[in-house]
């Protein structure tokens, strides 16, 4: 090691390392900088990208599987003489898929949030010139972006069949739309919750069962809980028991706003006027979600 | 121009003064900061890297004010944090290109830094395999690696030889004299081992309880006097060894420190050490001729450094020794005052 400094003035040429301390006077790119590198790291990072082929495994295999069952449904509606759209909306697609968009987040939020945490890497991103907002900002914008990814691209694929099939293409570039809406608010809220739970469970373990119970428990609960007051004949109340869990929350919006057809029993999704509860419930959740991790990492510090 | 500049900066929590009016300037070099654990020194890197304000006072890093400038100085600063702080899936070199991209150079230079401050800090061909996998001694040097990436002004380590064994130390020791020798970057290097920072600072500075106990060149420090202590043997012709050489030494006019070698509890033998003033290279050789003379056998004889707080408090008269590189338990510099 420190043999190495004395040929750094001097005369031993015949050893490559012997180059002495550089100096760096490059440019020095700052915050917004190191935001946007922190942004690509997490999000090329939650689907194995620069980590390990192990990591790679499941988020590729997951995002293989919500491609495939879209490729499969264009195959059949292409195939199927006669067909005027697809069999199914764009925006039921993320609601039959949710266990697949459930253990996505659960393995990735994490990775982007509680490794950094738990190996206590956090003070060296604070030491530098970032702050707590850029770091919160570049992780919320990272996951809500890899989830979008996982959920956008079939949503892009049933359109492309769509539009292979020679389908309406007005009705189907509404639809589209519609759907990449939905998609687009279903990933900003699952991303929002995701990071929350990974974030205040710092051993990953812990995180991916958090995850994983915050949106299948809740539906699980929800669904059943519907079920009952249906089939009880009180159907007024199964609109307003699907506040209670992210995937109805969504299901509830675009079946009020966005032309989709509801999960509910009985196809019993809310109306506008309910829809907009809905709707303020989950802009709530997710500014919830964004002031807690301010105020986690606000804490964490050196 | 100082590279860091505190003027009557206090630091209070609501049951706690962790710094209480510090001042003080710290030019380029190496600077050793020294204090027990809870002595301010961790309160005093986050106010000085602008990520927690001073309840009042002000303070200045590389001309920078930190309550207003700490995103500018945090660019020229490195920090090296004490405890672990690396993720064990990744490998060196993608872990500093990362931190490098932090610290806001572009992806080339991220990279060419990434490998040459790593070959720098002493670490090759490892640098592609996973950190899991490292030793606590290549650990401390990504650590290090990743806070002098960006070529900063000034690199703040703290606790760096912390966990290390002893060669692994003096590696650390020489790397950190070499930061500021060789890269020409300035260092404020925490230990609570002041013997430790002798070898390899400029300049040391002490804070107890938040407040500057002392502030003086590594030079000041050495030339207090050197306390041997000595162990021996008991033997027939001699069943209190230790009374016999006690009894020896002060016939040939050497100073004993304490009337009955006192202020040794507390360290392994206490009672039948002695604690020698040396005057010079004579006294070894008076000491070794001595026991050997009365057919002891010298079970040792080392260096003692006195107690941290005790050296800045030279108009005291009795000197509690501690070994050398002892440890200062938390809050004993400040239970004396």
């Amino acid at each position: 090691m420190s043999t190495e400094t004395g040929a750094a003035a001097g005369s031993d040429t015949s050893r490559i390392h012997n180059i002495g301390y550089r100096a760096y006077d490059g440019p020095r790119l700052g915050r917004a900088y190191a935001r946007r590198s922190l942004y690509s790291q997490t999000l090329r990072g939650s689907f194995g990208l620069g980590r390990s082929a192990k990591s790679k495994v499941l988020p590729m295999l997951l995002f293989g599987v919500m491609c495939l069952v879209a490729a499969i449904i264009v195959a059949v509606a292409i195939a199927t003489p006669g067909t005027t759209k697809l069999p199914i909306k764009y925006t039921s697609f993320a609601i039959y898929l949710q266990a697949v968009i459930g253990l996505f987040i659960a393995a990735q939020a994490p990775q982007a949030v509680s490794r950094d945490l738990r190996f206590k890497t956090v003070p060296l991103y604070f030491s530098r010139p970032i702050e707590h907002g850029d770091y919160v900002l570049a992780k919320f914008a990272a996951m809500v972006s890899a989830v979008f990814v996982l959920t956008g691209a079939p949503v892009v694929i049933l359109y492309i069949g769509a539009l292979l099939g020679k389908f309406d293409f007005g009705d189907q570039t509404k639809w589209f739309a519609q759907g990449m809406v939905s998609v687009l608010l279903l990933s900003v809220l699952f991303a929002g919750l995701g990071l929350v739970m990974a974030a205040l469970t710092p051993r990953r373990g812990f995180g991916v069962a958090a995850v994983i119970a915050l949106l299948t428990i809740t539906y699980g609960a929800v669904s059943t809980v519907q079920g009952i007051a249906w089939s009880t004949g009180s159907e007024g109340a199964v609109p307003w028991l699907g506040l209670f869990s992210p995937i109805t929350l969504i299901d509830g919006v675009q079946t009020a706003f966005l032309g989709a057809s509801s999960a509910f029993p009985g196809g019993n999704g809310p109306g506008a006027g309910v829809g907009v509860v809905y709707l303020l419930v989950v802009l709530a959740l997710v500014a919830g979600s964004y002031a807690v991790l301010m105020r986690r990492y606000r804490r964490v510090g050196l | 121009m100082n590279v860091i500049a505190a003027e009557g900066l206090s630091k209070r929590f609501p049951r706690v003064t962790a710094l209480d009016r510090l001042s003080l300037d710290i030019g380029p070099g190496v600077t050793g900061l020294v204090g027990a654990n809870g002595a301010g020194k961790s309160t005093l890197i986050k106010i000085l890297l602008g990520l927690s304000p001073a309840t009042e006072g002000r303070a200045a890093v590389l001309g920078l004010d930190v309550s207003t400038s700490g995103a500018a100085i945090r660019e020229r600063v490195g920090y090296m944090p004490e405890h672990d702080c690396l993720p064990p899936d990744v490998s060196a070199t993608e872990f500093v290109v990362h931190m490098a991209r932090m610290s806001g150079l572009p992806p080339t230079a991220a990279r060419e830094r990434t490998a040459d401050t790593l070959r720098h800090v002493g670490l090759y061909e490892e640098r592609y395999r996973p950190i899991g996998g490292y030793s606590t001694g290549m650990k401390q040097r990504v650590k290090l690696a990743q806070a002098l990436v960006h070529d900063p002004q000034l690199v703040l380590l703290d606790e760096p030889t912390n966990g290390l064994d002893p060669v692994g130390r003096d590696e650390m020791l020489g790397l950190i004299r070499r930061i500021h020798t060789d890269f020409g970057i300035s260092v404020l290097v925490t230990s609570h081992l002041l013997g430790e920072l002798e070898r390899t600072c400029d300049h040391v500075v002490v804070i107890d309880g938040g407040t500057l106990l002392r502030s003086s060149s590594t030079s000041d420090f050495t030339q207090t006097t050197t306390t041997l202590a000595v162990e021996v043997t008991d033997s027939d012709a001699h069943p209190d060894g230790t009374g016999a050489l006690r009894r020896s030494l002060s016939e040939a006019g050497v100073k004993l420190v304490g009337p009955d070698g006192l202020d040794t509890q507390g360290l392994p033998g206490a009672g039948h050490i002695l604690l020698v003033e040396a005057t010079g290279e004579e006294t070894y050789d008076l000491v070794r001729d001595s026991v050997a003379g009365l057919g002891l056998g010298l079970v040792r004889m080392e260096q003692r450094r006195h107690h941290i707080a005790e050296v800045f408090r030279s108009d005291e008269s009795r000197p509690a020794a501690v070994p050398a590189g002892a440890v200062l338990q938390k809050g004993s510099g400040r239970d004396e005052h």
